[in-house]
């Protein structure tokens, strides 16, 4: 019967296939524009970020040697991932005479233009046909080199070599690690009620479909170590959750007990996930192995909703949502059992909440001036700061630098992502041309 | 076997359901009308003369059709087991006092017929996060079942699932959207 079922029901397929649609980022600066109107009227203040000027470097990048007849040239990629950032500005580098060594280059140039570093480099093509790709960051005012690097690339591989030259100069520059060499999940839905669980650059490019389905895929979350993906699929027409290796496309389906499976999150071990069953009666948390063995160990018990897990980066705790004290907030259980703590107290709707990678704050979905917005938090002050003015964002999660938070929002009435800066100030946006785009996950830095 | 099964029955109901609106009455059949009839008399007549029976013309009556049973009834659009969704208040998991005739005749069915599962399906509105309104739709159908269990549906048979608001009957963003999309269903296994 179960057979039968499949073949009929179920329309289920890998590929790994290019999607054909391709996802376009722009930067829309730190002014809020156009926002949808509320979806009440009356509804608890919203506490706005305060906003403000950023400090941008002014970064020249001279175009690299022998890049013009790639299939992929590197320079403008790399331009492209700081631009995003929203902390840099580029300077115009048309005009400036040829310079690939730190000995040619026109300090005098580019001071003039305002750069406060330059970036040169060179690619050559090794024996065995692949690309040597090099790159030095020069402070255009000491004079001096601030980094360089050599690698070596496929043509395949010539886009992520420039993710990583990006996340290099970006962690030179600002202190912090790059995360352009990085890949998102999200779900696009298609006209015809058509869900795809896609993969793709942290640029949007090369979209790639993992799962296709007729029937709805929700809660993507990356493993920590990036090389499975953990989700919701509604193909047995009940929630139910699967880890898929993306490599191969096998997967699991690891929690699919009597009831509904939802809410995975992966233990930082990557060994465990915490998932929301329903099979005792409600919706409580429980602990499975990551590979679906053994069996599940209630995390809490109560008679309430608890759902949304998400662990602490040093994994020792759990923020979930829950409506034990009367309306939906976020609250903190330690893993190995012990006292839960409420966390939010403003408004009387906080629910999805996601650590930042350095475990310092959380962002989650705040209601108030009846819209549903983005919130950041800092975990010991308890500081509140709203960061979009959406009717109805969703399952915001940050970037693996913790610079960034990636959410499902709204324009014109399709879905499409977003990100803002945890602090604010840049806001970007990810339209897809064909489809609902929705729940959003950020991979790992990979080294 | 289960997609053979519905259509069976299906046609079997169409059957019964045809039978049942055109077939003559036994009183009909058994009872046929006799009237007086003339006949000859034979020669030489010394019979004794034919009796004129009255017999009582009984007209024929199309009765009610028979309720069907078993698992053609639930699919009978006369039968209050055809009908499969409770609608919910906002932001509410209370079992209306108006969808209690029809979680009761369900939880007939299920007493009734021990090898029957049933799936009830909890739903939302779109307002509010995907997760959260999976376990608010959860808990819908959780309310359904528990209903169901006190009037006698055995519980390891009711399995209750969310589909939160990823699977919205009406699409848009009115209220009567949002009503029509805050919901159980209810499905059997044989369905």
């Amino acid at each position: 019967m179960s057979k039968i079922r499949n073949y009929l029901f179920l329309l289920i397929f890998f590929c790994s296939s290019v999607a054909l649609a391709q996802i376009r980022i722009e930067v829309i600066g730190g002014g809020a524009t156009q926002n949808p109107p509320p979806l009440s009227a009356s509804d608890y203040p919203c506490n706005y970020a305060a906003g403000g000027g950023i400090k941008q470097y002014q970064v020249a990048i001279a175009p690299f040697r022998d890049e013009t007849g790639l299939k992929q040239p590197v320079s403008p990629v790399i331009a492209a991932d700081l631009l995003r950032s929203g902390l840099f500005r580029m300077v115009e580098a048309a005009g400036a005479k040829p310079q690939h060594e730190p000995e040619q280059v026109d300090y005098a140039h580019w001071r003039g233009r305002g750069a406060d570093a330059v970036v040169i480099g060179s690619v050559s093509t090794a024996a065995d046909g692949r690309y040597e790709i090099r790159f030095r960051l020069m402070d255009a005012i000491q004079q001096t080199q601030l980094a360089g690097l050599s690698y070596v690339a496929s043509a395949a591989q010539l886009r992520l070599t420039a993710h990583k030259i990006a996340d290099a100069i970006y962690e030179r520059l600002a202190g912090e690690p790059g995360a352009f060499a990085t890949r998102i999940a999200y779900v696009v839905r298609r006209p015809g009620k058509r869900f795809e669980l896609q993969v793709a650059d942290a640029d949007g490019f090369s979209p790639q479909t993992i799962l296709a389905s007729n029937e709805p895929i929700i809660s993507p979350k990356w493993s920590p170590d990036g090389s499975r993906l953990a989700y919701v699929s509604f193909e047995q027409k009940k929630p139910v959750v699967y880890v898929q290796s993306i490599a191969t496309g096998t997967r699991t389906a690891v929690a699919n007990f009597f009831g509904s499976n939802s809410a995975p999150a992966w233990s930082p071990d990557g060994r465990r996930l915490a998932v929301v069953l329903s099979r005792d009666g409600g919706s409580q948390m429980n602990l499975i192995n990551a590979d679906g063995s053994g069996q599940p160990v209630r995390l809490a018990a109560s008679a309430s909703i608890d759902t949304e897990p998400n662990f602490s980066p040093d994994g020792s705790s759990i923020l979930f949502t829950s409506d034990r004290g009367g309306s939906p907030q976020i609250y903190r259980i330690p893993v190995n059992g012990g006292a839960v703590q409420r966390v939010t107290f403003e408004g009387h709707y906080n629910i999805s909440a996601r650590q930042s990678p350095d475990g310092k704050s959380f962002t989650y979905i705040h209601r108030c001036g009846g819209r549903f917005s983005v919130a950041v938090q800092d975990m010991s002050s308890r500081q509140l700061q709203v960061l979009t003015e959406g009717a109805l964002d969703q399952s915001p999660v940050f970037s693996p630098n913790g610079r960034m938070i990636l959410y499902a929002s709204e324009v014109g009435g399709r879905g499409i992502l977003a990100a803002v800066s945890s602090d604010g100030r840049v806001k970007q946006r990810f339209t897809e041309s064909s489809g609902d785009i929705r729940e959003p996950a950020w991979g790992p830095i990979v080294k | 076997m289960p997609r053979i099964l519905p259509g069976f029955v299906i046609a079997l109901t169409a059957l019964m359901m045809a039978a049942c609106s055109s077939t003559p009455t036994k009183e009909q059949e058994a009872a046929p009308v006799v009237d007086g009839v003339q006949r000859p008399l034979p020669t030489p007549a010394k019979q004794p003369p034919v009796q004129v029976v009255e017999t009582p013309v009984k007209t024929a009556v199309i009765e009610k059709p028979t309720q069907l049973t078993g698992p053609a009834s639930l699919k009978d659009p006369n039968n209050i087991l055809s009908k499969r969704i409770i609608y919910f208040d906002y932001d509410s998991n209370l079992v209306k006092e108006e969808y209690r005739p029809l979680v009761a005749a369900h939880a007939k069915y299920m007493a009734g017929d021990a090898k029957a599962k049933m799936i009830i399906q909890g739903n939302t509105d779109e307002r509010g996060g995907r997760e959260y309104n999976l376990a608010l739709g959860q808990r819908r159908a959780d309310a359904v079942k528990q209903m169901m269990s006190v009037l006698g549906a055995e519980g390891v048979r009711v399995e209750t699932v969310s589909f939160g608001m990823e699977k919205p009957r009406v699409e848009g963003r009115t209220e009567e959207a949002f009503a029509q999309n805050r919901r159980a269903e209810i499905v059997y296994q044989t369905d």
